[in-house]
């Protein structure tokens, strides 16, 4: 097999709306995913990762350009494509009536999985994501955690070489999202191609071996997260942590050339705060982010809404 | 590809019936709804209780259908389920005949019922069986073309119920269930035959009266054209969406 992915100059435009011009959410793409690594797909709300998910996923046409997944072409074998592809989409969307067996093996009735291996192989799948307890539960009944796993487990139950997660963790309280991270993790060495879109930085470094970050439906860096980061190196971040009268924190992150300039800068702006610390830090992919996309984590994860990924430990 | 086609709607048919169509309510609703509205006519006009059972056969076929049809896609598409059988292995008109499956296998049944009661009731001397179990499936598949195009034709669920209804009603009482068509002044003929449900009924009536098969045939040819129309429209419109 060549590349997993391969895409070339994706362009998708949305058709004008009742007083909205045409909108381009994805601008003209390339980049390629290599069998076996976990490819990471960041960017803030908006930026086209979602509609890129859809285009390589068959769900939507692309407007131009082309792609290959798998070594088929996306524009003329979308079924076959659609046979050795997994998709876990933003939300968990198996059927709220049915079990969390049932929900199972209905993938995988879908997917031509022969039926003699399907009660087996979902009971398995259950057993894996912890879920062996919950076979008979109605997927209603889960929690948002649970959900998720079986989400997951359902993309993942016709053996698929490539897995497509988008926003995998986005919602989930810390545990749920450290233990699915581990599933992932799981899966990347076993072998299976996984294209995530996070946006959780420290989760993207954690387990992506590269990293594409797309803004306004162009992609702006790909790169592994080392090279990423040691291209921000060149810099300095200043972090100054200041107190006001009533206790109330804040931190500061500069990027810095010249770093006692910075400190002797930070310190006068203090405006009568009590300088708590001072650090200088080594760039994160989170400073990187910031350099390219001009949003903060913080904003972003504030944009989202989400709360699982602040700790992406494990 | 025929297969994984072949194989996905069968599979779509059969979890749409255990998630949605086997559920007390819907039996009840399916079964009991048609029963009212013929009751209240008989009741009225005891002596032509034998004449109602076409018009009978066509209503619990209709609502049988395409309740439950003209919601089913809306409801998974509000809640992202419908988004896994776009993602299956199967093309789009294959994931749309599998939803009409679900909803004609449950007409069908629901229709079975009403069918056997009636029967049993008025005797079975003189059925012409094969034009009646072609008017069942046919009016089966027009219905439930017709509820599938309504149900990818809108956004809510409400307005998937409200428009289904606006339909409906109508062609309950323009479509020769309670009146026959001939008896209606000639505007409302000229709109009866444009309703399906009036070539279901009339389609029952032969093969209940025991008339030759051609009888029947412009009837089911009528229903199998409105079935095709209902499920191209369905499935261009619901491409047109993806996009």
């Amino acid at each position: 097999m060549n590349e997993a992915i391969q895409a070339n100059g994706l362009i998708k435009t949305y058709p004008a709306g009742k007083g909205d011009p045409p909108l381009r959410a994805v601008d003209g793409i390339d980049f390629s995913v290599h069998p076996g690594e976990v490819f990471g797909f960041l960017g803030p709300n908006g930026a086209g990762k979602t509609t890129t998910i859809r285009m390589l996923t068959g769900l939507t046409r692309p407007s131009a350009g082309s792609a290959t997944i798998l070594d088929l072409d996306l524009a003329t074998e979308v079924t076959q494509i659609k046979k050795r592809i997994g998709v876990v989409p933003e939300a968990s969307n198996l059927y709220d009536e049915l079990t969390a067996l049932d929900n199972l093996v209905f993938s995988m009735q879908l997917y031509g999985v022969p039926r003699a291996e399907r009660r087996p192989r979902a009971e398995a799948l259950l057993e894996r994501f912890r879920l062996g307890d919950k076979r008979d539960a109605p997927f209603a009944k889960l929690s948002r955690g649970m959900k998720r796993a079986l989400t997951v487990a359902a993309a993942l139950a016709h053996r698929p070489p490539l897995v497509f997660l988008d926003e995998p963790t986005t919602g989930l309280d810390v545990m749920s999202a450290r233990s699915l991270r581990q599933m992932i993790a799981g899966l990347r060495d076993e072998g299976v191609t996984i294209f995530l879109t996070t946006h959780y930085l420290e989760e993207a470094e954690r387990l992506c071996g590269r990293i594409a970050v797309i803004v306004r439906g162009r992609i702006v860096a790909l790169d592994t997260v080392e090279a990423l980061k040691a291209g921000a190196e060149q810099k300095t971040i200043v972090e100054v942590v200041l107190a006001d009268s009533k206790g109330d924190l804040e931190k500061k992150r500069i990027e810095s050339d010249d770093v006692e300039a910075t400190v002797r800068h930070a310190l006068a702006d203090a405006g009568g705060r009590r300088v708590l610390a001072v650090n200088t830090l080594r760039p994160s992919l989170e400073d990187v982010f910031v350099r390219l996309t001009g949003l903060s984590a913080e904003a972003m994860l504030a944009e989202k809404g989400g709360k699982g990924g602040g700790n992406a430990g494990g | 590809m025929l297969a994984d086609d072949l194989r996905g709607m069968f599979y779509i048919a059969l979890k749409d019936l255990r998630a949605y169509y086997f559920k007390p309510p819907n039996i009840s609703w399916g079964i009991l709804f048609p029963f009212a509205f013929v009751l209240a006519f008989a009741i009225r006009n005891p002596g032509e209780t034998r004449e109602l059972v076409p018009g009978l056969l066509g209503l619990t076929i209709l609502f049988g259908t395409s309740s439950m049809e003209a919601i089913v896609i809306v409801f998974e598409r509000r809640i992202g389920s419908l988004e896994r059988l776009m993602l299956a292995p199967i093309r789009l008109p294959a994931l749309l005949a599998g939803k009409l499956l679900g909803g004609m296998t449950f007409g069908l049944m629901v229709t079975a019922v009403v069918l056997v009661i009636a029967l049993a009731a008025f005797g079975i001397a003189g059925v012409n069986w094969l034009l009646l179990l072609l008017a069942l499936l046919f009016s089966a598949a027009a219905f439930s073309a017709l509820g599938a195009f309504v149900s990818v034709a809108v956004r809510e669920i409400f307005e998937a119920q409200t428009l289904a209804n606006f339909i409906r009603f109508p062609m309950m009482f323009l479509g020769g269930v309670f009146v026959p068509v001939a008896s209606m002044p000639l505007g409302l003929q000229v709109v009866a035959r444009l309703l399906p449900l009036t070539y279901s009924v009339e389609a029952f009536r032969s093969a209940l009266d025991g008339r030759p098969f051609g009888d029947g045939m412009v009837d089911l040819a009528f229903l199998a054209g409105f079935a095709c129309i209902m499920f191209g429209l369905a499935v261009w419109v619901m491409r047109n969406k993806q996009d």
